[in-house]
């Protein structure tokens, strides 16, 4: 793609340097701009611009802290359910209870707050800035994309407040049982959990149409696709997945509320519940396993294309080094997320669907192995001869590489089919996605935001206190998952609200439960420290320079930092590079602006445009 | 120099718990070693990569780190290496699923001797039924289960009739003698799974799962569920104990058929009943 639009550079250069006898004006030129100027909202009191705020900044805010505030009650939920499976003794919590809070901290986690915060914190934020534009292509659609996923965080807490409490079908919200008595919250409580999933993905898609549309049509002039920053490639291709994906569980949603609520039987076969012959016949429970399942695989990419790109970033500017291979990243990126639609049913290889089947998802989720790991290639050969600062950003982005390369390497164990037979439904499963998918990209979000908090505040985040939630962060939570995995050999299953005299679980299986959910209290505790300075550097934190870290990429190229509304002054920028021109032989600083003009840097032998 | 130093501690910790700490699987008492075998083979391949990586990043924070004078080397690409790393691990990857798929051909493929047996499962428990001289399960339906026909034999199926039905949370299986668990659940799934057999598989109402294996050691083993199905879903236990020929004939010979069982309640006047209602037994047989 750059290549081509390389060549029509040339061309235009050629027939500049026909028209004019003027030579540097040539080498900085870049196409016309194809669209008029953006029109912009400006809002005139105070609730339209902090509550209804249709500016993306203002917006990925609102959405990055509504989403941290409901995954602050995830993790509490997890300090309850650990310390009933390391003390049941305690008689803390009834299994009806304990199942409720398993229920709430996987949903709000994976989508209220993972998701919430990449797509809807992240992507809002750093995709006008990224791609030099001056806000999203329909601010106001932007907006009540935000409030949808308001309301539907207040209906899914609403659960905790009906009769019968929330949901406690697990996660994954399995019929028959999640709609039938033998599960608490079978009545209201689903109910809700399934409105606000549909309210979710509503409000999701007025976003996500942002996103792309934004990316493909507002980018600066001469912000070829080929160079924009994977940041963005990330977000870019999450959203599109979850174009294809949020459906998928949208119909489920509806299809069970129906199922619920009038009696039809798309996923309610004929069945017995505690006794009673219920009135259902002919639905297919693994039919919903299915559309769950295609929704939920690529949504594991939907919350980790965004932590690869974000990472890739991060490791770049604070190596001071080029990222390695950014046209592979890229395609590895485009790559697995299209294979991410060709794999869900390695979650079902024992669910009872076609066993054949197992031999065509095991092979397609190993493929993906291949550009994941490219990936991770890439990253580490980021590091090699790079100039690397231990900065926050840059502890995070390492402490994700050990992670991610941790809870990767044990998903080759359950995507291969045969591995997967005694260790599924074990905590096997559960210490590798919480690796994978949970600490992994929670190390990014912090990296991330260690990074651009300059950019939203204007100050620095306090170092010190970084450094001590980083350490106990990220050794703690090593310490959580990886013995976890363990217990998954032995054969603990999960959801097990209580492992009583097992016979072959020893006594020693039960003292790791207890070291684990030790860990869990200390490294829940070292966020509170995380918040303490996420708040208090907003007033007391040492003012950032105007591009504190020496990045490339645009959004820290803007005339005022923190950028105003419009983000960039009178004339939108114009890109002539890549955003990873850091230590250019022959330039005089070791890092050069996208924007910076060719006929600035004369000396600078680039070999990538 | 922490950092560098912690990645690689945390690598060697790592290798030092995997080979040293207490944690492991128990003892395998089926046929199915070879999932141990393909654990293992794929612990050796990640593991590899695991350490290599990991000591590849605690190198590179020790050997580059920031120096205000130095440059960082300016190399966007280098195709040739990017290419052979992608082949590398695309021959690593296959050399992980190609075990992986012959085990679980044998895994798919029921041997013909194996013996059937129906696990039963509820809100909360286990029940199981052997198929008795005939070797033959009878069919069943959800809607005959009630008191005097706890599993929902038909009643016109001459199969059923000598089948043995075991209400008592216990299984008894014979030695080296290849089973087929037939899965029936009449509620909410579940998932029939002792851990020392390492088989597993869900049980959806509405349809009969399955899967093999051959008991290779005596024992007394505990059944767990293995696939959340509500409140009791931690309690649903049960046992399964492997006996050497003569034991297993003591206790086969204990249970009760379900012929004889429905003539000890008396309600053969019931079976009469039924039979008069032809039309919908048939539609029922299909369904099974």
């Amino acid at each position: 793609m750059s290549d081509e639009y390389e060549h029509k550079l040339e061309a235009k250069s050629d027939y500049a340097t026909d028209a004019s006898s003027v030579s540097s004006p040539d080498l900085d030129a870049v196409p016309e701009a194809e669209l008029p100027d953006q029109e912009l909202y400006h809002s005139h009191s105070w609730w339209t611009t902090y509550v209804f705020s249709q500016d993306a900044k203002y917006i990925g805010i609102q959405y990055a802290l509504t989403a941290v505030g409901t995954g602050l009650l995830g993790l509490v939920l997890s300090w309850l359910m650990r310390i009933q499976l390391a003390f049941p003794g305690l008689g803390w919590l009834d299994p009806a209870a304990y199942y409720q809070f398993v229920t709430m901290h996987g949903m709000i986690m994976v989508v209220y707050l993972l998701t919430a915060l990449f797509l809807g914190g992240f992507g809002n934020l750093l995709i006008p800035l990224m791609c030099g534009a001056r806000d999203m292509a329909f601010p106001y659609v932007n907006m009540l994309s935000y409030w949808a996923f308001v309301v539907a965080v207040v209906v899914l807490l609403a659960s905790f407040f009906v009769p019968g409490g929330p949901t406690g079908a697990g996660w994954t919200l399995y019929p028959p049982q999640a709609i039938t008595a033998g599960t608490p919250g079978s009545d209201m409580g689903i109910i809700l959990m399934l409105v606000s999933l549909i309210l979710f993905v509503a409000g999701f898609t007025m976003g996500g149409l942002n996103y792309i549309i934004t990316v493909l049509q507002l980018r600066a002039r001469g912000m070829t696709l080929m160079r924009l920053p994977l940041t963005i490639w990330g977000i870019f291709t999450a959203t599109v997945l979850a174009m294809f994906a949020f459906p998928a569980l949208l119909v489920g949603c509806l299809m069970m509320t129906l199922d619920s609520l009038l009696g039809t039987s798309f996923f309610m076969p004929a069945m017995v519940s505690l006794g009673e012959t219920l009135t259902h016949e002919g639905g297919s429970p693994i039919l919903f396993q299915h559309l769950f399942w295609f929704f939920g695989h690529p949504e594991v990419y939907i919350v980790a294309l965004p932590a690869f790109g974000i990472v890739s970033d991060l490791l770049s500017v604070h190596s001071r080094k080029t990222i390695f291979g950014y046209r592979m990243m890229v395609w590895a990126i485009v790559g697995i997320g299209a294979l991410s639609f060709f794999v869900w049913a390695h979650h079902m290889y024992v669910s009872g669907m076609n066993p054949w089947f197992g031999f065509f998802f095991a092979t397609t989720t190993l493929i993906i192995a291949v550009p994941t790991a490219i990936k991770v290639y890439n990253w580490i050969l980021t590091l090699w001869r790079g100039n690397i600062q231990l900065s926050l950003p840059m502890l995070f982005s390492l402490g994700f590489i050990v992670t991610f390369l941790n809870g990767g390497l044990t998903g080759l164990f359950l995507g291969n089919v045969t591995v997967d037979v005694p260790l599924s439904d074990t905590y096997f499963v559960v210490a590798h996605f919480h690796m994978v998918m949970g600490i992994a990209p929670i190390l990014v979000i912090f990296g991330a935001i260690y990074h651009w908090y300059p950019l939203i505040t204007g100050r620095m985040m306090n170092e010190t206190l970084g450094k001590i939630h980083f350490w106990f962060t990220f050794i703690g939570s090593y310490a959580i998952y990886f013995p976890m995995h363990y217990q998954g050999f032995v054969g603990v299953p999960r959801r097990y609200f209580e492992i009583y005299d097992s016979p072959y679980i020893d006594t020693s299986t039960l003292l790791l439960n207890k070291f684990i959910t030790i860990a869990v209290l200390i490294v829940g505790a070292a966020q509170l420290l995380f918040l303490y300075n996420l708040i208090t550097s907003a007033r007391l934190g040492k003012k950032s320079e105007k591009n504190p870290w020496k990045a490339c990429s645009l959004e820290w190229q803007t005339p005022q930092m923190p950028p105003e509304h419009g983000n960039w002054g009178k004339e939108l920028p114009k890109v002539y590079r890549w955003p990873y021109d850091f230590s250019v032989p022959g330039a005089k600083e070791d890092y050069i602006p996208q924007n910076q003009p060719p006929s600035e840097i004369i000396g600078a032998k680039v070999e990538k445009t | 120099m922490i950092v560098a130093l912690s990645i690689f501690l945390i690598t060697v910790g790592s290798i030092a718990f995997h080979f040293w700490s207490p944690w492991w699987w128990t003892e395998v008492a089926s046929n199915w070693g070879n999932m141990d075998d393909t654990i293992i083979l794929t612990f050796w391949i990640t593991g590899v990569v695991f350490v290599a990586i990991c000591f590849f990043v605690a190198y590179c924070v020790w050997k580059f780190s920031y120096n205000k004078d130095r440059r960082a080397e300016y190399k966007p690409e280098d195709k040739k290496l990017e290419s052979r790393l992608t082949w590398a691990t695309a021959i690593g990857v296959a050399a992980l699923l190609a075990p992986g798929l012959v085990v679980w051909n044998q895994y798919v493929t029921v041997p013909d001797n194996a013996y059937k047996v129906e696990v039963f499962a509820y809100q909360w428990g286990w029940k199981y039924r052997l198929p008795g001289d005939d070797n033959i399960l009878g069919k069943t339906d959800i809607k005959y289960i009630n008191d005097d026909n706890p599993f929902g034999l038909i009643l016109e199926d001459p199969n059923g009739k000598d089948d043995l039905l075991v209400d008592a949370q216990e299984l008894h299986l014979l030695l080296d003698r290849p089973v087929k668990f037939e899965l029936r659940t009449i509620d909410v799934l579940h998932n029939f799974y002792v851990p020392q057999f390492r088989g597993k598989m869900d049980m959806v109402p509405g349809i009969v799962t399955y899967y093999w294996l051959t008991p290779t050691r005596t024992g007394d083993f505990e059944v767990l569920c293995a696939e959340y199905c509500g409140s009791g879903h931690y309690a649903m236990r049960g046992r399964v104990i492997v006996d050497e020929e003569k034991d297993y004939k003591k206790w086969e010979a204990n249970q009760i058929t379900f012929e004889k069982m429905l003539a000890k309640n008396k309600k053969n006047d019931n079976l009469q009943l039924v039979k008069k209602d032809k039309l919908t037994i048939k539609k029922q047989k299909n369904v099974r």
